[in-house]
């Protein structure tokens, strides 16, 4: 286990903490903007992952699915939060049962459509290769999740800080009522907000399905790891979303290498500290 | 209430005459009954939405399950001993919970909740050594007790039915004290309480504490129920699961608890035998339920008859109105 062992699993941290972004920085805006507690989000993803393997099968275009898979998902969460959570309003447990529900039904629907057997997204073969950086074999895939995921942040936080409509979220995210007060439409932000949230959770589906596998009950087995990054980073951060996916992706890693038999533990733990120290995260503002 | 108890009772004496699958679902019902009114106390009467009760089940389930597989405890009348250390550990573990998760309230209650209950599906489904992994344990065989053998099932139904019955009535007990009173309180307006002069936070700590300690007892008869036990048990499923028996049921009812059980345990484990679509049964339950049923079950029947004039249904003094069950939202507290 020498230096090159580490950096590899520094590496292999970060660029797993590149697709946990994708997820957690949906539900971070979501929770930020609309205080809700998406138990559906996990299974947006697999949802992304499975509408992105129909596109790849019906077109034969990898590059083609991953637009078309975030927005249909974004689609579907844009339909969920008009008709449903819109009519449950604030309290958390009655959106915990709502959006668990709707986990279920999307967990159901995906069985019946697309079978119960482990399927696989497979990338154009110019991503399957390794490099070698520095003495290390990087896989190229890793680095393309790693180069995605900054772009998208990026991008969003450029949206987010420089542009009206980011500052209009920024405002409901702050203060939602104050927000009301001065003309903006929250519900409309929330609305776009939870299509956004959703897309970035499809968009991280077709990416992941890669990397993780497409099976049922990825769904559930990926959504404590978003509401850890959530934890960190703190709801409703972008920036918090991103360090708290680099922690948890680094501290899963790490966690599995050097103490496999408590490595869950080892994340979750840490996790509860800090929700006793800070209940509403890192970074996350009241 | 004659109606409720009249009821339990025609299942306690019925049930053991009836097919041995359904002997064992009503069985697997009463234990999941008891978890659900643990979880009731706590949300019911005393305003708090845990999302990680599931981890007193799994810790009562494992400790039995080790116990029986690596140390050959259990296995005769040291079961009763099995029961008081599940009931312990569950207590003591709510314990150290508490103290973290007191500290947080409404959204981030629950996801401290979260974050401990996978602490132990973490150990569970990692620490091989201990918890065999994803592969469970199987533990050896139901206890015998001297001539009773509760490897038969009708046996072991009456070990649960008891069991039930004395949780029922330690918690009706309970919720009827000043003690549940105060916890009522609490759930409708924590600040006046305080101003009171109450000690709220110990009171939740207290009322978190005794939860664990029945969830643990749940989760000790449920290993020996099925006879296995694996990280499923200890999952976010299991704790979301657990909230929706005592929603649908009827917050603040107890008996809610025991017809959320029935309900959903019968989606899971019954039609899922018939029809291939269940889930999409189980799944509109949870959206129709907020929708249609805040109250649960036996809440809008409460308020049915109190709009009608008829004395109360049910064993907790007053139900919670969709209105009131509504988690405060809060921060540090």
């Amino acid at each position: 286990m020498d230096a090159k062992f580490w950096l590899l699993q520094v590496f292999n941290g970060i660029s797993y903490g590149a697709l946990l972004f994708l997820l957690g920085s949906g539900l971070s805006l979501i929770f930020g903007v609309m205080r809700i507690v998406n138990l559906a989000h996990g299974s947006y993803f697999l949802l992304g992952s499975y509408v992105g393997l129909t596109v790849i099968w019906t077109t034969g275009s990898w590059l083609l699915a991953i637009p078309v898979a975030a927005l249909a998902i974004a689609v579907v969460g844009l339909l969920v939060e008009r008709v449903f959570l819109r009519a449950v309003g604030s309290d958390p447990l009655r959106q915990v049962l709502l959006t668990f529900g709707f986990a279920l039904l999307f967990q159901q629907a995906a069985l019946d459509i697309w079978g119960g057997n482990n399927l696989e997204i497979n990338p154009p073969a110019m991503l399957t290769r390794s490099v070698v950086v520095a003495g290390l074999h990087l896989p190229v895939y890793r680095i393309f999740m790693l180069a995605l995921a900054s772009a998208i942040g990026l991008a969003l936080w450029l949206g987010l800080d420089r542009t009206r409509a980011g500052a209009t979220v920024r405002a409901t995210v702050d203060d939602a009522q104050m927000a009301r007060g001065v003309g903006i439409d929250t519900s409309r932000v929330s609305m776009l907000i939870f299509a956004l949230g959703a897309l970035l959770a499809g968009l991280g589906g077709v990416i992941g399905g890669a990397f993780l596998g497409v099976y049922p009950g990825l769904d559930f087995d990926i959504l404590p790891l978003a509401f850890a990054v959530v934890i960190i980073g703190g709801m409703g951060s972008l920036g918090g979303a991103a360090i708290g996916a680099v922690v948890v992706g680094l501290v899963d890693n790490f966690g599995k290498v050097l103490f496999p038999q408590i490595s869950y533990f080892t994340l979750y733990a840490p996790l509860v500290l800090l929700l006793a120290a800070k209940p509403t995260g890192l970074f996350g503002r009241e | 209430m004659l109606t409720a108890l009249a009821l339990l009772l025609a299942v306690a004496v019925v049930t053991p005459h009836t097919t041995p699958f359904l002997l064992l679902l009503v069985t697997r019902i009463l234990i999941l009954a008891i978890l659900a009114m643990s979880l009731d106390l706590l949300l019911g009467f005393t305003g708090i939405a845990s999302l990680g009760h599931a981890a007193f089940l799994g810790l009562g389930a494992y400790l039995t399950a080790i116990l029986a597989v690596r140390y050959e405890f259990g296995l005769s009348w040291d079961f009763g001993l099995v029961i008081l250390f599940g009931s312990l550990l569950g207590a003591a573990t709510a314990a150290v919970f508490g103290l973290f998760a007191l500290r947080a309230s409404g959204v981030y209650f629950l996801m401290i909740t979260l974050a401990l209950s996978q602490c132990v599906w973490g150990l569970a489904y990692r620490w091989d050594a201990l918890t065999g992994g994803d592969n469970g344990l199987n533990l050896p065989g139901r206890p015998v007790l001297g001539p009773i053998q509760l490897g038969n099932d009708a046996a072991y139904f009456y070990v649960v039915f008891a069991f039930f019955a004395v949780s029922l009535l330690a918690l009706y007990v309970l919720v009827e004290s000043p003690f549940g009173k105060s916890l009522v309180g609490i759930r409708e307006h924590e600040v006046r309480m305080r101003i009171l002069g109450y000690n709220t936070w110990l009171h939740k700590y207290i009322a978190f504490i005794i939860s664990g300690a029945f969830g643990g007892l749940a989760g000790v008869l449920w290993a020996q129920v099925s006879g296995q036990v694996s990280p499923d048990n200890v999952t976010l499923t299991t704790s979301v699961d657990a909230l929706l028996m005592v929603v649908l049921g009827g917050p603040g009812t107890l008996l809610g608890g025991v017809l959320g059980a029935g309900i959903v345990l019968f989606l899971r484990e019954y039609l899922s035998t018939l029809v291939p679509w269940w889930q999409y049964v189980l799944g509109g339950m949870y959206v129709l339920t907020i929708f249609y049923l805040p109250d649960g079950v036996l809440g809008t029947l409460r308020q049915r008859r109190k709009a009608a004039g008829a004395p109360a249904v049910g064993l907790a003094p007053r139900p919670v109105r969709s209105e009131e069950l509504r988690i405060n939202e809060g921060g540090i507290e």
